[in-house]
């Protein structure tokens, strides 16, 4: 997965074409961490087909504020640029990851 | 036969994995499932300092870290599915995940508990989005902002004493017009400049447009309604529900007893009224729902899994 920071987000996710996967955490988010290896699985699954990424958040605030995040876990899914589909919380599980991804490869 | 466990043990949390480490150091095969990550609603507080023994700045992760730790070292099995069907009846229990099916001599249910939500219009579309029930998750994103903590318990006035740590200003918003909390909680809470208090007041509703904008408040004792907009500089706020808890016992309610709360009732060894099904920790009946209570429950019910298989398997 690729690590986002606050200075390449918009080449890799704003402006990148085609689909891809942005999954929001930082350190103090448990279930954050409990989800990272379902994502960096779909992430191996997608390759080649959705970029997957990743963003903490402890040092990037603003910029997942920016993105109407306020809460984690959140995975957003995003098309050429914009954003088409999210889950977060309680909904942001693996199966319901790959059934926001599915619908849209 | 098959996947045929000596314990299996639904939930790692303290409970769980307190009950995983003496089954397995009893040289009982033993099996944790987990759904989430280990630790259970321990892992999202950050201090837990009532622990006996706990080494000072111990957080919650750190804590179970060491409990996982320490259980898989005495042998433990630990898997993460979701379980999603049980039959219990049987001498031999059936346990079915998403992935795979395992069948058990004992099975110890410790699934514990979830917040409670305030079901209100508003709180679902916008939980993430403003309304958040983890504080250690979501601290970072209200930092310097306004943060309203609802509820009046030693959970609330915790997480809202955490949350002064990053927000402007933190109110607590309780339905009576003084706190459950323990004193020793409630004096730290008056004396933190950060915090702000509204009494004998309970959530309508919460509005905004994808993210947290309104929160509406009504009076219990007077009947006003007040609404609270986020400052225009901030745009936002956040919302901290923290209003108990439920218990986790879709999967067995049906054929297990239960208090009118939904908490499992056990026997004082945790038994339950099925032979050989236990249960361990906050999903259970009782009058102190803390780790070093869950813990006490999953030992117990380890070493009466022992005797039980003992006395009702012979080799």
């Amino acid at each position: 997965m690729i690590i986002l920071e606050k200075n390449n987000f918009e080449d890799e996710v704003l402006k990148s074409k085609g689909l891809v996967l942005v999954d929001f955490w930082s350190d103090g988010c448990e279930p954050c961490k409990a989800l990272m290896p379902d994502v960096e699985a779909l992430a191996e699954k997608y390759e080649g087909k959705v970029k997957f990424c990743k963003l903490n958040i402890t040092k990037a605030r603003r910029l997942a504020i920016s993105q109407r995040v306020m809460g984690l876990p959140t995975i957003l899914l995003y098309k050429d640029g914009e954003k088409i589909e999210e889950v977060t919380k309680d909904e942001a599980k693996a199966a319901n990851i790959e059934a926001m991804v599915e619908k849209h490869v | 036969m098959e996947n045929l466990y000596d314990v299996v043990i639904i939930g790692a949390g303290p409970a769980g994995l307190s009950a995983g480490l003496y089954t397995a150091r009893a040289k009982m095969k033993t099996l944790i499932l987990e759904k989430d990550k280990a630790g259970g609603q321990i892992v999202t507080t950050n201090e837990v300092a009532n622990y006996p023994g706990s080494i000072e700045d111990a957080t919650g992760p750190s804590l179970v870290a060491r409990m996982v730790e320490q259980a898989e070292n005495f042998g433990a099995e630990r898997k993460k599915e979701e379980i999603l069907k049980v039959d219990l009846q049987d001498k031999i229990k059936v346990v079915e995940g998403e992935k795979n099916v395992y069948k058990a001599k004992v099975v110890i249910i410790a699934t514990g508990a979830s917040p409670r939500y305030l079901g209100v219009p508003g709180e679902r579309e916008l939980t993430g989005k403003g309304v958040s029930y983890c504080a250690t998750c979501d601290a970072d994103f209200f930092t310097d902002l306004e943060v309203y903590v609802i509820g009046g318990g030693d959970t609330a006035v915790e997480e809202a004493m955490y949350l002064t740590k990053f927000a402007r200003k933190v109110t607590v918003v309780h339905r009576r017009d003084e706190l459950r909390a323990a004193k020793s909680i409630r004096e730290k809470a008056f004396k933190n400049e950060k915090m702000a208090f509204i009494w004998d007041s309970v959530v309508e509703e919460i509005k905004g447009d994808g993210i947290v904008e309104k929160l509406v408040l009504k009076n219990k004792k007077t009947g006003d309604i007040t609404e609270i907009e986020a400052p225009e500089e901030d745009g936002t706020f956040g919302i901290f529900p923290f209003v108990g808890y439920i218990p986790k016992n879709e999967l067995f309610k049906d054929f297990l007893e239960t208090d009118k709360g939904g908490y499992l009732i056990t026997d004082p060894d945790m038994k339950t009224v099925l032979p050989g099904v236990f249960a361990a920790g906050d999903i259970r009946h009782k009058s102190l729902r803390q780790v070093v209570t869950a813990v006490a429950d999953g030992a117990i019910a380890a070493v009466q899994a022992e005797k039980y298989i003992e006395n009702s398997f012979e080799d």
